[in-house]
């Protein structure tokens, strides 16, 4: 340090990182706003599209700190031109054309305007934060998953970022009072690094039922609901439960086993008898994921048009004495959309599982309902005793 | 490590002696300077958090992320920064080239100077960087003890009304011993209630306060319902950090053209290679672009009006008369230039300095105008308003009154004995931003305890905006 030369100093400022915190701090607020929007993010056909690579532009409005201010709109300014200015000259417009789409905002004097840019990885990252497989207990012993970061061990070599402060200034104290000079002055040789093993961590077997209604009644918004439900089921499933096993069944008068990508291109006529998906479901279910070993979650989403087929109640029970939650998800339509009324199907399942806690249904009416239905189905439930 | 080698940390310890002396030689009285050479993100983190060693805040963090930005994409340099104390600290890029460091060397003493001189500054507190650290060290411990989220929520609502003090009253001990001295001061008081404005309500015994107060963190501070005394401290950590930031933002125009002015000036008069020279003046240059359409460059219009006061009262330029407050035209002694820009870098605040000291023939070499927003065919357009000298004078010095922000006072702490909070937007025919102004009435409502009211004017009509700490409403007065 300097300290000799009160008049120029230049000190090792290698460990000057303090505004990085705050940094990250506005980072996590910025995440905060767009988690409160993860309800249009989740259904936006782009998204889910969109290769995980590419990147996002999301603009955010209210990370500015507000203060007291004129109208911005209501007042005269005082500005500076090249030269030879004169009254009635116009000197900027908003929604000038070649200004960019995104800078329009910006041209406004006074409005803040932050546009920040995530990756489809980092949506989705966020996406899943607060999801997880409701009920999970520990059946059998497979190990799946989940490489934990643990971050506790120390190296001496190691990104700037994550330098450990407390340790380096300790081990640079000790050194300079060895060496006869008490300070604080850090060589390299004192500083340590952050450093992280791999721990793999056990999981618990589990499997997902998806089933979906491809019926000819199910129109396009339908589709689009299904698979988009899905598309963030699998992702998050294959995220943080990798080897959970999942069996996808289409149906309409006949039920079959799919594979994922027949799962979410399929698209059929004729009429509907889901009991017949869920006969399959049971059948799977018996044959090779016996309950007592495995994790079990049946889901289904239909439109609901679905008469005069008393046995789905039957079969659900005996589903959902399998499972450790069974959800449903009824996608309104022109007839049944308005005021959350369930059609036919979903009424006579809200009727024999309404109070029953391992059951889970939902309506979905528009895009927005997506993200609410996956919070509502991959959410902490009352504990269920039977299980 | 520094990227100065030894033989470049000689040389620039070398020029940096040469400077003060010609700082000295021409005039100038910094204080000390202590410099101290640092890379960009050093500079950078310190510009965000405007002094070294300040408390967190996201805000901080935020900044820091666009200025980092804007370096690494090469949109903006940084050449230096400097902090008012005694002695001053200074920072210089560690990659600058030697000239550079010579031009930035010289900058800094002329802002030293204006510190040291400047009368709005006379009461800042020289070691306020050594407090800061004790203010950032106190605000961590209550970070430790009541947790981050509470500390953050109570600064969001603190700096979002941190410009709504009143440095007037700042240091009351000094003022009373300095009360027989402040009489004779009273060529300035025009000036001091320009600014901020003298109260006009006689002292009402029963009332509470007993006059309107401007300095609504100092009455939070002694009168909230709700706050801790760890929260009334953090209050006034950022009262009193305010109170050091205000004479920048008051003299921000007269600051940077009197630092530009000299850093021409002393370079000039340094021995400097032809080549060093032209560089110079380039660089010189592009500190000095004129500003953006709807604002202006203040070292730009700053440095043009000191070198043009220099020029009027040395006898050149007579047909560019000065006028005083009263619209009289002033006498002009000649020869006296020199003097007279000391004098002025002394007395006067930008407001003062720009209704004192922009002429005619300035208003149009810097191309100022007034301009007005209209609404055409669904589109916002920004329209030239006045070329008028005059008229764009006062609207330039209206423009800075109260440093640009709107004047709140608090007019009752117990209204309606309900124990609610009744404040005063001084209309001056500028409407608030509601938007802002309704979450910053929930910052305020937050702080206080009791439900807040705002008087103020919203499309020609008087107006109470209410907040009761979460809903806002408007009603007719």
């Amino acid at each position: 340090m300097g300290v000799s030369d009160p008049w120029l100093s230049a000190d090792s400022w290698d460990l000057h990182r303090r505004a990085e915190k705050d940094r990250l701090r506005h980072n996590d607020k910025i995440k905060e706003v767009i988690k409160e929007n993860l309800g249009d993010l989740v259904s936006h056909q782009d998204i889910i599209t969109a290769d995980d690579g590419k990147i996002v532009k999301i603009p955010i409005r209210g990370l500015e700190l507000p203060h007291i201010r004129f109208d911005p709109h209501g007042k005269k300014g005082v500005g500076q031109g090249q030269g030879n200015t004169k009254p009635g000259d116009v000197i900027g417009r908003s929604g000038q054309p070649g200004e960019g789409a995104g800078k329009q905002a910006g041209t406004e004097p006074g409005v803040d305007f932050y546009e920040a840019e995530f990756t489809i990885e980092e949506i989705a990252e966020m996406v899943f934060e607060d999801l997880h497989l409701p009920n999970l207990r520990d059946k059998g012993t497979k190990d799946i998953l989940s490489d934990q970061v643990r971050f506790d061990t120390l190296a001496r070599r190691g990104p700037q970022s994550n330098l450990d402060r407390k340790r380096t200034l300790i081990n640079a104290y000790k050194r300079n009072a060895a060496q006869g000079a008490p300070g604080w002055n850090i060589e390299d040789e004192d500083k340590r690094f952050k450093s992280w093993e791999i721990v793999p961590e056990k999981q618990k077997n589990a499997v997902i039922l998806a089933m979906r209604d491809v019926s000819g009644s199910m129109g396009e918004f339908e589709a689009y609901i299904c698979r988009s439900f899905y598309y963030w089921m699998l992702r998050f499933l294959k995220k943080k439960y990798a080897s959970a096993d999942i069996v996808f069944i289409t149906c309409h008068t006949e039920a079959k086993e799919v594979d994922e990508h027949e799962f979410f291109a399929a698209g059929d006529s004729g009429g509907t008898r889901l009991s017949v998906a869920y006969r399959l479901a049971i059948e799977v279910i018996e044959k090779r994921f016996n309950p007592r070993e495995w994790n079990i979650y049946p889901f289904m989403f239909s439109d609901g048009y679905n008469w005069g087929d008393s046995e789905v109640v039957e079969y659900m029970k005996k589903l959902v004495d399998y499972s450790n939650l069974v959800g449903y998800g009824e996608i309104a339509n022109d007839l049944w959309g308005q005021a959350g009324a369930l059609a036919p199907l979903g009424q006579s399942l809200n009727d024999a599982f309404g109070e029953d806690g391992r059951v889970v249904i939902v309506k979905i009416a528009n895009k927005e309902d997506v993200w609410p239905a996956l919070k509502l189905f991959f959410s902490n439930h009352k504990e269920v005793a039977s299980l | 490590m520094s990227a100065l080698t030894q033989t470049e940390h000689a040389e620039l310890e070398r020029w940096i002696d040469i400077i003060w002396e010609k700082a000295h030689e021409l005039g100038l009285d910094p204080f000390p300077v202590h410099f101290e050479v640092a890379p960009a993100h050093v500079i950078y983190e310190l510009g965000a958090y405007a002094l070294p060693a300040r408390f967190s805040h996201w805000t901080y963090g935020r900044d820091y992320h666009v200025q980092k930005t804007m370096y690494e994409y090469g949109v903006s340099k940084i050449y230096e920064l400097v902090f008012n104390a005694d002695p001053s600290q200074a920072f210089l890029l560690d990659v600058n080239d030697m000239l550079s460091h010579k031009l930035v060397i010289a900058h800094v003493y002329g802002h030293s100077d204006f510190f040291k001189h400047n009368m709005t500054f006379r009461h800042t507190n020289r070691q306020m960087i050594e407090r800061c650290r004790l203010h950032a060290e106190r605000i961590r411990q209550y970070e430790m003890k009541h947790g981050p989220a509470e500390v953050e929520s109570l600064l969001d609502a603190l700096l979002s009304i941190d410009e709504h003090i009143d440095p007037i009253i700042e240091q009351p001990k000094a003022q009373e011993k300095k009360k027989e001295a402040r009489k004779s001061e009273t060529s300035y008081d025009d000036l001091i209630y320009m600014v901020d404005p003298k109260p006009e309500t006689p002292v009402d015994k029963d009332r509470f306060p007993a006059s309107p107060q401007k300095d609504l963190l100092l009455f939070i501070r002694d009168h909230s319902k709700v706050l801790e005394d760890w929260q009334r401290d953090v209050v006034e950590i950022v009262r009193e950090e305010m109170l050091y930031f205000v004479p920048q933002i008051k003299t921000k125009i007269m600051n940077e053209g009197w630092a530009s002015f000299w850093h021409e000036r002393i370079l000039e008069n340094l021995p400097l290679t032809a080549e060093e020279h032209l560089q110079f003046r380039r660089m010189h240059s592009s500190v000095l672009q004129p500003g953006s359409r709807t604002s202006m460059n203040p070292y730009y219009v700053g440095y043009k009006i000191f070198r043009s006061i220099e020029r009027r009262w040395n006898g050149e330029e007579a047909d560019d008369p000065e006028e005083n407050w009263m619209g009289e035209r002033i006498d002009r002694p000649t020869g006296e230039g020199m003097s007279k820009i000391f004098e002025v870098r002394e007395a006067e605040n930008d407001q003062s300095f720009l209704h004192k000291y922009l002429t005619s023939n300035l208003v149009k070499e810097l191309d100022l105008y007034t301009y007005r927003i209209e609404e055409r065919e669904g589109e916002l357009v920004w329209v030239v308003d006045e070329t008028d000298w005059r008229k764009v004078r006062n609207a330039l010095a209206e423009q800075l009154t109260n440093f640009g922000v709107p004047i709140i006072t608090v007019e009752d702490g117990d209204y309606e004995h309900r124990g609610e909070l009744y404040l005063r937007h001084h209309y001056d025919g500028k409407p608030l931003d509601m938007a802002r102004t309704s979450r910053c009435l929930r910052s305020i409502a937050q702080l206080w305890g009791r439900p807040v009211r705002l008087e103020t004017v919203a499309d020609d009509e008087e107006i109470v905006i209410i907040c009761d700490g979460q809903s806002v409403t408007h009603i007719a007065k």
